[in-house]
């Protein structure tokens, strides 16, 4: 379990999250969405470490990690697939993988791990991670990197972020089989209805602030059918 | 040979001897131990300045260890070494260079490889440099290589140097014909106050001709690196010239890239980009459960694996 209490994130002078309180069980699929700007991404961030929150405190399974590092808190079982995966030159998808799992992974074990994204295994293991894989493929080796490690707490910045509607149909797939299968908390930040409509929770940001945390259906239906989208036809 | 010579040969050749067709080992301007084939034959030249390696025609695969050591303080090894690659043949040549240096003097090695290839012949040549002991004497190596491709051949360079050369001057250059394919892999590592200066001139003359040259680098502590690159374009030919280096510390590097098209069906690219390690790159590793140091290790052998 995961808990954020009153957290407080302030960056150039501009407040970017306010007092965000959350609870986030085991078992349970959280969607995080709203508008560009709204905090979605560094509240992630916070999440993972990445960013250090002005006040406040983070709780995993009991044990507050606020002061943790990024790669403490790696350890301590939480993932964060990036928004813009990150390219490098001479690692392999074969070698993150094997960063991810810490172990001496088999090619057989990567394939399957490739597999579960939809990637024909062989075909990438040996690619160098550079921008001659598309986004799309980018996006699968990135979630691949998360799922291998198998963390408490699974959090993905926007998969839906700069992927063709082709990946995106695949990538949909990817993350209704973790819905079905997953054990730990996991966390999407997205604005997309399908994913959304995965969740088994969706939080409402806006400005900084958690607008609504409400069920699902109420959610959806709310967010799709936006007093702002009125505004503009009336 | 003794347990240092093992240890540097062991540095600079990846593979075991076992497999080669053809041999020789120069210790300290010497050499130390020779074989060869009916159709891979090497001969020495006058004064022990080199060897000339002959390839038959139509030999279908071979692999020929040619590796240098120097262990006495303050020699300067000069080495003079021809290969002649007949036409239709398809070889692989080990060249290491490793020096030990225990002492105050300076050790020094000039590699100066000439390789003419024939016809449709086809070339990997690898070349590793290394250098090791606990003396303040200066290890230096210098490797010059030129290439002469013939129509239709194509040839592969893996150039390393990764660990304990205080000064290099590394110059290869290459002159391609008609249909000829010429590829270069260089890494090269600093540190503290070493020097390691390349240069390229690679002229492209035949029709169809293509040069690739990807320079990778890391420059740590208070090293110096400079790659200087001129290519030629003479007729419809194609050039991707790429040097990426990581500066770490106060590791300094300098680019200093040339392509000069003299045909309009050239086509001549040059990249360079130098920087230290992308923030974003470490906060990945470091999100999958390793340190910083580890992260920054696995970027840099990744970079120049």
């Amino acid at each position: 379990m995961l808990e954020l209490k009153n957290i407080y994130f302030k960056k150039d002078n501009k407040t970017i999250l306010n007092s965000i309180n959350l609870k986030f069980d085991n078992e349970k699929f959280y969607c995080i969405t709203g508008p560009n700007g709204s905090g979605k991404s560094s509240l992630a961030k916070i999440i993972m470490g990445i960013e250090k929150p002005n006040s406040g405190k983070i709780y995993l399974n009991g044990e507050d990690i606020t002061d943790k590092s990024i790669d403490e808190r790696a350890k301590l079982g939480i993932g964060f697939a990036f928004q813009r995966p990150v390219c490098f030159k001479g690692i392999t998808v074969y070698d993150l993988l094997r960063f991810a799992t810490k172990k001496d992974l088999s090619r057989k074990d990567a394939c399957e791990y490739l597999s579960k994204v939809g990637l024909c295994a062989l075909e990438y293991l040996d690619r160098e991670i550079n921008k001659s894989l598309s986004g799309g493929e980018l996006k699968r080796i990135e979630i691949a990197t998360v799922i291998a490690r198998n963390p408490n707490v699974a959090i993905f910045d926007e998969p839906e972020a700069g992927i063709d509607l082709w990946s995106f149909q695949n990538l949909n797939s990817v993350f209704k089989e973790l819905e079905a299968t997953y054990m730990g908390v996991t966390i999407v930040i997205s604005h997309q209805e399908k994913i959304l409509s995965l969740a088994d929770e969706i939080i409402l940001l806006d400005k900084g602030a958690i607008v609504s945390d409400d069920k699902k259906d109420e959610m959806i239906s709310s967010i799709f059918n936006k007093k702002c989208c009125k505004k503009v036809n009336q | 040979m003794n347990n240092v010579d093992k240890s540097l040969l062991k540095n600079i050749e990846d593979n075991e001897f076992s497999n080669s067709d053809a041999i020789n080992i120069r210790k300290n301007g010497k050499c130390i131990e020779r074989k060869d084939t009916k159709y891979i034959n090497i001969k020495s030249k006058d004064n022990n300045s080199g060897i000339n390696v002959y390839v038959d025609d139509n030999v279908k695969f071979g692999i020929i260890h040619i590796p240098v050591i120097i262990t006495e303080s303050g020699i300067t090894d000069t080495v003079y070494n021809d290969f002649y690659i007949g036409k239709n043949s398809n070889v692989v040549i080990i060249a290491g260079c490793g020096i030990h240096n225990d002492k105050h003097k300076t050790s020094t090695h000039n590699g100066i490889h000439k390789f003419h290839l024939g016809e449709n012949s086809n070339v990997t040549y690898v070349e590793k440099h290394y250098g090791s002991g606990n003396g303040d004497g200066k290890k230096i190596l210098n490797p010059t290589t030129e290439i002469f491709m013939d129509n239709n051949s194509s040839m592969k360079i893996d150039s390393i140097q990764i660990k304990g050369v205080d000064d290099t001057l590394r110059i290869t250059k290459a002159k391609l014909n008609n249909n000829t394919k010429l590829t270069i892999n260089e890494k090269i590592l600093t540190h503290n106050d070493q020097k390691a200066i390349t240069k390229f001139l690679v002229e492209l003359n035949g029709k169809n001709s293509s040069a690739h040259v990807t320079s990778r680098s890391v420059a740590t502590k208070n090293s110096y690196q400079e790659f200087k690159s001129n290519v030629i374009g003479n007729s419809k030919c194609y050039a991707h010239v790429e040097c990426d280096s990581i500066l770490k510390d106060n590791g300094c590097v300098k680019a200093i890239p040339e392509i000069y098209a003299k045909n309009v069906d050239a086509n001549l690219i040059h990249e360079a980009q130098i920087g230290k390690i992308a923030g974003e790159q470490l906060l990945k590793l470091m999100s999958l459960g390793m340190s910083e140091k580890e992260a920054e290790k696995a970027i840099i052998d990744g970079f120049l694996n």
